[in-house]
């Protein structure tokens, strides 16, 4: 949006001038977001370093600010090892999914006020639609590896990732009750009395929250790559760039829920109070520290917590999320209806 | 708009080459995923209508959830595809009179097709002005349809509760770990400290 009366300007019709603006917007913004996996990959070592006494990467760069650079530079010069009984297309495709849908999220998140790629109207169906489009990269993952520890970890993944879709779905909708949209500007604007953290759907936070850890495969519900116990789950045959993708995609998928949950529950780019000091900050500022709070959370939780059991995870997930979710919707549907208002009436 | 014709003509023509493509293929997996890439190029026409709520539902329906059980079935069985191939011929006349019937009977319907003289200000659009495609669609289903709506929910409560009965199976030796049992559990009521004389085991 910002570039394109400078277009017009220059006798570039409107049509071709949204078309280059919004190309290069994304360029910029997809070269900023691999550039913040990369610091963020190294902040969930230090982290996890931190919590174990131990430095963490500290070799490559000052203060090991390099080293994940320096990984994937690694991985991009090694070989890519197919295996011989491997569909090739498809195991080469996989990957591709996974990182395209993991950047292709980022289009509707608002970073500020108008700060967006695409404000679409059902921002948050496109966001539902993308990440339940993630499963078809483990599964297709799994299965054109020709590998039996593949596929069943990618069969795994992807019950995993369907039954948390669910109890995430019912989560959104009570958001969307309280906000009365399905755009994301418009339910950080919904919150400038309170963020949705604060009020009714605390609940619903804190199982968002847990579900996205398993929506991304994050510990404590890594056991499908169990690094200290199991081979690397689906990724088992992958090696090289292909590997990398599938890595880019998991992180920017965990920063993609990071920025969600700040738009829903977290009032996005919203300073914590409206007065003097807070509200001279930019409000992407506000929106990065919030996103880099969560994401401590989750480095946290990796570092503390210990790894579920496979029945564990789905108990978790079909007998305490969803049930306790869907009381949520009834109880948030019944409390829009007693004070229609908004949190305002709180 | 041209880039409105030229984003037409590339998913239209994808749609269709994938349509193609999923009873040509060889493979079934390959099958299945040609129809994803064929539900997503309908969901993208629809965004292009300005029906964005129908093109986010099908894709969160459609592809988020039917085709990923598609997926799971096709790649779970284990299928001959040789074998399966090897009758195909012998149904080619057949199929190739069914075909030729379907193919006369839409010409028939299609030359007479003719619109009502009121239908064009009838119709409805896609995005009415001052509402979003959702709010839209929420304040017909849940007003002038709203038993209908509710009586489809019905059905397919029914049809899941069906479902969940028909493979229900209770397995009495299965060991099962109580939750709450297993959280009340403590040190005392778990570990037991045993002296154990030189020589002689427990």
């Amino acid at each position: 949006m910002f570039l394109v009366h400078p277009f017009q300007s220059i006798g570039v019709p409107y049509g071709w001038a949204w078309f280059l603006s919004q190309a290069i917007i994304m360029v910029v913004l997809s070269l900023i977001l691999m550039l913040s996996v990369a610091a963020v990959i190294l902040a969930d070592r230090k982290i996890w370093a931190a919590v174990q006494l131990r430095r963490g990467p500290n070799v490559v760069g000052a203060f090991g600010l390099l080293q994940t650079i320096a990984d994937a530079l690694k991985f991009i010069f090694k070989e890519v090892i197919i295996p011989s009984g491997a569909n090739k297309v498809l195991f080469l495709i996989a990957p591709v999914v996974t990182a395209t849908l993991a950047f292709i999220a980022w289009a509707v998140i608002p970073f500020d006020k108008g700060w967006v790629i695409s404000n679409i109207n059902v921002g948050i169906l496109y966001l539902f639609a993308v990440s339940s489009l993630g499963v078809y990269g483990v599964i297709v993952a799994g299965w054109a590896s020709n590998s039996k520890y593949a596929f069943l970890s990618a069969l795994r993944a992807a019950a995993q990732m369907v039954s948390y879709e669910v109890s995430i779905g019912f989560v959104l909708v009570t958001v969307l009750l309280f906000a009365g949209s399905l755009n994301l500007s418009a339910i950080v604007e919904a919150q400038r009395h309170g963020w949705f953290a604060f009020t009714l759907l605390f609940p619903m936070f804190v199982i968002f929250f847990i579900s996205s850890l398993a929506e991304t495969q994050r510990p404590p519900f890594d056991l499908l790559e169990a690094e200290s116990e199991l081979v690397a789950g689906f990724t088992v045959e992958y090696s090289s760039t292909p590997f990398l993708m599938f890595f880019l995609g998991e992180y920017m998928n965990v920063m993609m829920l990071c920025g969600l949950m700040t738009v829903l529950f977290l009032g996005g780019w919203l300073p914590i109070w409206h007065v003097a000091p807070f509200t001279f900050v930019p409000g992407v500022v506000w929106f990065i520290l919030k996103m880099a709070v969560l994401f401590f959370l989750m480095a946290m939780v990796k570092a503390i917590v210990p790894r579920y059991r496979y029945d564990q995870l789905m108990r978790l997930g079909w007998k305490v999320f969803l049930p306790i979710s869907l009381v949520w919707v009834v109880l948030t549907a019944g409390w829009v209806m007693v004070f229609p208002h908004g949190i305002g009436a709180l | 708009m041209l880039l409105t014709e030229i984003a037409f003509d590339f998913f239209s023509a994808i749609m269709i080459a994938s349509a193609f493509m999923v009873i040509a293929a060889r493979n079934p997996v390959h099958s299945v995923l040609f129809l994803i890439l064929t539900f997503f190029n309908a969901a993208a026409l629809f965004v292009l209508l300005g029906a964005e709520f129908l093109a986010m539902i099908l894709l969160i329906v459609y592809v988020g959830a039917v085709a990923v059980l598609f997926l799971f079935v096709v790649m779970m069985l284990d299928v001959d595809f040789a074998e399966l191939k090897r009758g195909a011929l012998q149904y080619l006349p057949f199929g190739t009179l069914v075909g030729i019937v379907l193919i006369c009977e839409l010409i028939l319907v299609g030359s007479v097709w003719f619109f009502a003289p009121g239908a064009s200000h009838a119709l409805a659009h896609a995005t009415p002005a001052g509402l979003t495609n959702t709010e839209a669609l929420g304040r017909i289903l849940y007003t002038n349809y709203v038993y209908y709506f509710q009586t489809a929910g019905l059905i397919l409560l029914v049809a899941m509760i069906g479902a969940i009965v028909l493979t229900l199976r209770h397995k009495p030796d299965a060991r099962r770990q109580s939750i709450p049992v297993q959280n009340a559990r403590s040190r005392k009521d778990a570990v037991t400290l045993v002296e154990i004389e030189p020589g002689k085991g427990a």
